[in-house]
């Protein structure tokens, strides 16, 4: 969509021509796909399938990151020409952003929990 | 009545808690009820209340929305300046075994209650304000993107500020200084309302920041004129859209660790606690991801006021636009690559801290460029000493002095002896004074011609701001003595009679700026009175370059009859260069959003549920939270969103001004 024809009606509601608002079958592949992405790891929880809870815990953050993906394409429409590219902008923008905070995060943290945390108490934490 | 139905009513709320053992707030309290009561009764002497209503509380024009900001921050600026001179009083009085005049529960409320109000209800205020008032005038466009959303975030910045105050007269606030760190803010501290009247004022004041930070970034995007490709957007908008992208991502995060601190406080919880494995270290860690984007949130603005300023007073074009454009850019990229160096002694190892050490440098590099452009751009120019100009020139001295101040204490060892002395203070109020606040005292001046159709008074503007220019220093040249001695923050008494004389120059230099406060204020009063002699008809009275000078002054609703087309970037200095007419006829009909009170009446139901939740009146909580819902569902149903402005209107007002213009000539 071109933002200069957008702004010549500034206020106006209209969508530009740009989106897809999606088919039935794509909100039912996402929906489904959604479903199984969410079923899997809750079975996982529930059955206790895997042998250890942190790679259980690993396993539901993969899913939990394809459910993201999901969602973003099958429902929130992006794709990397939508919105004259912003929207991916936006994207690689906020994937930097979370990448900096969680990992600034748990490096600084760790750095923390090693200087500062009293022997005592660091037993009492997994 | 029972006690348990008196707490099932009033919650933790009674009579007690209205702190009439403390003279200072009776006091204040009676003054305020006194003026405030005036003011009512004048409302309503002068039958104000419907205009109001009708044409500023329930409009959705970014215009009146964005004076209201401004007006709103100039409010809170008086009480938290207010809280600033007690401080310089306490500090001044409190030796030689005397206590003051405040005591420590009280002392500990103002320090607190200063750091919050200014930053989140003073300086956002006002930089939301101008962002809101400019950017739509800049990119030619007729209103932001999402009118109804920006009444609503600026309500809600209101409700966040009226939480604060009441905290003044109904129970005590924080003492926990402004960020409110745990353990002192977890319930077994501070078990009293203080924090929880934190928490709920910045919620909501927050979710108003956050959805106004949205409504801009959409705005700019989206709304731009034809021919605005991002490379001519004018600086400010630049630094508006990368301020509300900054805004964007790092709110959310205060409110992620304002939520866990109350689900700590509410419901017993254990992130932030010393027991159960919570960690207050993590609390420091999140609150200050969002609390270093915040500063450039502020200042990225100010930046922006500051380009438009020195090239419309120049006379020349900008230097190094496009420079200009990628240190902004970098600067918002690199204010997220930062937080550590606010608890560079909390214990990280050397690793860390001289990572983000080294990072804390680098983001001076791109601020430098900046300066030097500024000063390129004023080389051979043909400046003018305007009002805005001068607080320019006053802000470039100034900042480079705190920028200065700020790269040294991005050295870890120096932080480790310079770590919450006063040293750290006189830095950041040397930036946040000399950057955010000339700032928006710059742009006030520049664009209040815009605003109402007349200049602001240079005889008491220049009062203004030589009683502030000259107070800052003398308040706070001290502070950088007395922390270079060791003097740490938020002292209360001290013992060393060595030091007074410091605090007594740091009080002498809050009281010029006291002055120059009033003098502010008068300047207002004054410009008012003498606006027939200081009217502006051109729309255009500084000979500057950016678009929002190609309309009248005030604009009209509509902004612009016709949509400009920009060609160049500055894009109205092009048009007069070229020699552009005015379109005189063939004018259609307006789209634009209708008013509505909804957003007010959400935003007085969300301080009600913040206020039910600080004293713990769950039935008043409950019962809001339903009426927001309500509310916010049947706004769903209002079909009366838009009109036309009938084309006879638009002929009408563009013929005013054709004769306007043609008297002025």
């Amino acid at each position: 969509m071109n933002t200069d024809t957008h702004a010549a009606h500034a206020g106006d509601h209209h969508h530009g021509d740009g989106h897809s608002h999606g088919t039935f079958s794509s909100y039912m592949l996402g929906f489904v796909l959604s479903v199984v992405l969410t079923a899997i790891p809750f079975w996982l929880v529930m059955s206790g399938t895997l042998p250890s809870k942190q790679i259980t815990a690993l396993v539901i953050m993969a899913f939990a990151v394809v459910q993201i993906v999901v969602h973003m394409i099958y429902f929130l429409h992006m794709n990397t020409k939508s919105e004259n590219g912003w929207s991916m902008m936006a994207l690689i923008f906020t994937i930097v952003m979370v990448v900096i905070a969680l990992s600034g995060s748990l490096w600084v943290m760790n750095h923390l929990n090693s200087n500062m945390m009293p022997m005592h108490q660091m037993s009492g934490m997994k | 009545m029972s006690p348990d139905l008196l707490k099932l009513i009033f919650g933790r709320l009674g009579l007690e808690s209205l702190p009439l053992h403390e003279p200072i707030v009776v006091g204040t309290f009676v003054v305020v009820a006194l003026g405030g009561a005036t003011l009512l009764a004048g409302l309503t002497y002068f039958r104000l209340w419907g205009y109001l209503w009708r044409e500023w509380f329930t409009t959705v024009d970014h215009k009146r929305i964005g004076i209201m900001y401004m007006i709103l921050g100039i409010v809170m600026l008086l009480r938290g300046f207010a809280d600033a001179l007690m401080m310089r009083g306490q500090q001044m009085l409190a030796f030689n075994g005397s206590e003051g005049y405040l005591n420590a529960h009280h002392y500990d409320q103002v320090f607190t209650a200063h750091g919050v109000i200014m930053i989140f209800f003073v300086a956002m205020p006002l930089v939301t304000g101008l962002m809101n008032y400019v950017v739509p005038l800049q990119i030619g466009a007729r209103d932001v993107s999402f009118p109804f959303l920006n009444n609503f975030s600026f309500w809600m910045t209101v409700g966040g500020a009226v939480l604060v105050m009441a905290s003044l007269f109904i129970g005590e606030f924080a003492r926990t200084g402004w960020l409110a760190y745990p353990p002192l803010s977890n319930i077994g501290y501070s078990p009293d309302v203080g924090v929880d009247y934190y928490i709920w004022a910045l919620q909501v004041a927050g979710v108003g920041t956050t959805l106004s930070g949205i409504n801009l970034i959409c705005t700019i995007v989206k709304l731009r004129c034809p021919g605005m490709t991002m490379m001519k957007m004018p600086v400010f908008t630049w630094t508006s859209l990368c301020t509300n992208i900054l805004i964007v991502a790092s709110f959310p995060v205060l409110t992620v660790v304002l939520a866990l601190l109350s689900l700590d406080r509410y419901v017993g919880t254990n992130f932030f606690t010393n027991d159960f494995g919570g960690s207050p270290m993590m609390y420091v860690n999140l609150i200050w991801i969002w609390g270093h984007p915040e500063v450039y949130i502020l200042v990225l603005p100010a930046f922006g006021i500051f380009s438009e300023v020195t090239s419309t007073f120049s006379g020349k074009r900008l230097f190094g636009y496009t420079s200009m454009v990628y240190a902004t850019v970098v600067i918002t990229i690199l204010s997220y690559l930062v937080w550590l160096h606010h608890f560079f002694t909390m214990g990280s190892g050397a690793s860390v801290n001289s990572f983000f050490g080294i990072t804390t440098m680098i983001i001076s590099i791109p601020t430098g460029a900046k300066m030097f452009n500024w000063l390129f751009t004023m080389y051979r120019g043909r400046i003018r000493y305007e009002l805005p100009m001068m607080w320019t020139i006053a802000f470039m001295l100034t900042f480079v002095l705190g920028g200065m101040t700020g790269v040294l204490l991005a050295v870890p060892p120096a932080d480790f002896v310079l770590h919450n002395s006063l040293f750290l203070i006189a830095h950041f109020h040397n930036v946040i004074i000399g950057g955010v606040v000339f700032g928006a005292f710059a742009g006030i001046n520049y664009w209040f011609p815009k605003a109402f159709g007349f200049k602001l008074d240079v005889f008491w503007g220049k009062l203004s701001f030589w009683f502030w220019v000259v107070g800052f220093y003398l308040a706070f040249m001290p502070l950088y003595v007395l922390g270079l001695m060791g003097v740490t923050r938020r002292l209360r008494v001290f013992d060393d009679p060595s030091l007074q004389i410091w605090f007594v120059i740091a009080a002498i230099g809050a009281g010029l700026v006291f002055l120059g406060i009033l003098c502010m204020l008068m300047q207002f009063a004054v410009s008012f009175l003498k606006r027939e002699q200081l009217k502006d008809v051109t729309g255009d009275p500084w000979d500057a370059r950016t678009l929002e000078w190609a309309t009248s002054s005030p604009p009209p609703d509509y902004n612009f009859a016709f949509t400009p087309v920009v060609h160049d970037n500055d894009a109205w200095w092009d048009m007069k260069k070229r020699g552009y007419q005015r379109p005189l006829t063939g004018f259609k009909p307006i789209h634009m959003p209708s008013s509505t009170g909804t957003g007010v009446i959400l935003a007085g139901l969300a301080t009600a549920m913040g206020f039910g939740l600080i004293w713990y009146i769950w039935w008043l909580a409950a019962v809001s939270f339903i009426a927001m819902l309500v509310v916010g569902i049947g706004h769903t149903f209002n079909y009366h969103r838009d009109f036309d402005i009938p084309a006879d209107d638009v002929i009408r007002t563009e013929d005013a001004r054709t004769k306007l213009l043609a008297g002025a000539k």
